[in-house]
């Protein structure tokens, strides 16, 4: 039995283990999953020496309050996050991007994100959790991965199986910077809409719907008008892609997304600005600008060797 | 064969094979999908195989468009590759707890209950593709006299088990899931099972599948 644990006073709205994800299962219907915002799950980890893959807690808004058991241990808090740590006598506020030393019976509570949706919390070991197909991502429609695919709950007792010796502080001034354009590349059904719909897609402002979870992001705003066919032969999905149903509203597939879909796409959002996307917050205004291919490739490019800078200068 | 390829997003190939759904080119689709599955190409991360199209996902991080189309431009999918497909029986129990769409479908078809299940039981369907949640099959084809759209108002909840129909196609609830199609069944079989990561899926595009009608007592007693 371990003597390192967390307990969970208070879960959260929707807290789940997260990694790296799951690939090559798209054919039989599952979908990657793994951390919504790669670049802030990748920078939690490296703060408390962990392997850049290990499991991280993610919660978004509300995040959960736990209870420490065992013995001293890092963790690290990334996003844009209202926490406090509790200690015997003390209670600090906590920051972002900074690690922290835990011991026997400190508490962690974090209030809510600011702004944005997503956020992480790392430890400075190993979750004692189950993996599916070598992922440990918890997708709650599927009901695939740890804790029987489901959210954390109240009450419920999270083992360690192993603490980092390594136990030095880290630190790193990282601030999530928000954009309101959010580069697409024209989708293979771009074709379907009417002039006045295309114009309206990459000129008008779209409003992020409270309907909007770890599946897809919802948006309102003018409709977009299809003037060939509101369905199209079901195919597969990928996430980023943006399909305009009947109604003429948008909806972005986002990382734990159904693998197939029969509605028009309209375009794809870059990979660069996956990570920014998926913290718009319902209430957000997004506007989309079109890029071309190559030019998608060479923004990802340069935004993965910023987030390889930031983890080698942590 | 490959129509044309042109890309989805920046990081998948988007593979035409026509807009026609039928078994000819469904099988073409297949012989792609496991081709390149087989040849584990280093950045491709997913495939995924529907009517007509092959969508195939590869990280940004090692590699790209490019060298991907080159890549399944210049493959060698044999015309006689095997697709190795399956046939399988699949029970059903059609009584009135689980048909929840029957007197929707007598209206829509203007047939019978029994004209219903005799034309949807005596016949062998292909499965075209799996996916939107995790192992549902998209079975088909139905006869043109058994098409019917899908609810106006898709449930919130459709039962596991749930086999039903729209358009030209039938298909399982691999798990309880919101849905529209029109519920004819349900099947005591586990046709989505994550416990057995290397075969989680009993149906697997390319298998003949045909259901077998079964009692209400029958269904009940059958994973005893």
């Amino acid at each position: 039995m371990s003597s390192n644990y967390l307990e969970i006073i208070r879960p959260g709205i929707n807290t789940t283990f997260q990694d790296k994800g799951r690939d090559h299962l798209y054919h039989i219907g599952i979908p990657f999953s793994g951390a919504m915002d790669n670049r802030n799950y990748l920078i939690s980890n490296k703060l408390v020496n962990n392997n850049l893959d290990s499991a991280v807690i993610e919660f978004a808004y509300q995040g959960p309050h736990i209870k420490y058991s065992g013995e001293k241990i890092n963790c690290a808090i990334t996003g844009d996050v209202i926490f406090s740590i509790k200690k015997k006598d003390t209670e600090i506020e906590g920051k972002c991007y900074e690690s922290y030393q835990i011991e026997n019976g400190d508490e962690i509570n974090i209030i809510s994100t600011n702004k944005s949706v997503y956020g992480y919390l790392a430890l400075g070991g190993e979750f004692d959790v189950k993996f599916q197909w070598y992922s440990c991502s918890i997708n709650t429609k599927a009901n695939i991965g740890s804790n029987d695919g489901k959210k954390l709950d109240v009450g419920q007792r999270i083992n360690l199986k192993k603490i980092n010796s390594n136990k030095d502080i880290k630190k790193t001034n990282y601030i999530n910077t928000k954009i309101e354009n959010i580069r697409v590349i024209k989708g293979t059904n771009f074709d379907y809409f009417s002039e006045e719909g295309k114009k309206i897609f990459y000129e008008k402002e779209f409003t992020v719907s409270k309907l909007s979870d770890r599946m897809g992001m919802r948006l309102e705003g003018p409709k977009i008008d299809n003037i060939v066919n509101t369905n199209i032969k079901s195919e597969g999905l990928i996430k980023g892609v943006i399909q305009v149903p009947a109604d003429g509203n948008p909806i972005i597939m986002l990382s734990d997304h159904g693998t197939i879909g029969g509605y028009p796409k309209i375009g794809v959002v870059a990979s660069v600005d996956y990570d920014r996307l998926v913290q718009m917050s319902p209430g957000s205004k997004i506007k989309f600008k079109e890029i071309n291919l190559s030019d998608a490739e060479t923004l990802f490019k340069l935004y993965e060797m910023e987030t390889q800078n930031l983890l080698s200068q942590i | 064969m490959i129509k044309n390829i042109s890309n989805l997003g920046d990081a998948a190939l988007y593979c035409d094979f026509g807009n026609e759904v039928n078994k000819s080119i469904n099988s073409q689709v297949i012989k792609y999908f496991k081709t390149i599955k087989e040849k584990n190409f280093e950045g491709i991360n997913n495939l995924t195989p529907s009517y007509n199209k092959l969508i195939i996902s590869y990280d940004l991080k090692k590699t790209n468009f490019k060298e991907v189309k080159n890549y399944v431009e210049n493959i060698n999918v044999q015309d006689s590759k095997d697709i190795n497909s399956k046939k399988l029986e699949i029970p059903v129990c059609c009584h009135e707890n689980f048909s929840m769409d029957i007197k929707r479908l007598e209206e829509i078809l203007k047939l019978s209950r029994e004209k219903i299940l005799e034309n949807f039981l005596n016949k062998e369907y292909f499965c075209y593709m799996t996916g939107f949640i995790a192992g549902m099959p998209f079975l088909g084809d139905l006869d043109e006299n058994m098409r019917a759209q899908r609810l106006e108002t898709p449930r919130v909840k459709v039962p596991k088990g749930s086999v039903a129909l729209t358009e030209q196609f039938a298909n399982i609830y691999t798990f309880e899931s919101p849905g529209g199609w029109n519920i004819l069944g349900n099947t005591p079989l586990d046709v989505f099972d994550s416990s057995k990561e290397d075969k989680p899926n009993l149906i697997n595009p390319g298998d003949t599948v045909v259901f077998k009608e079964i009692t209400l007592d029958q269904y009940k007693n059958y994973n005893e």
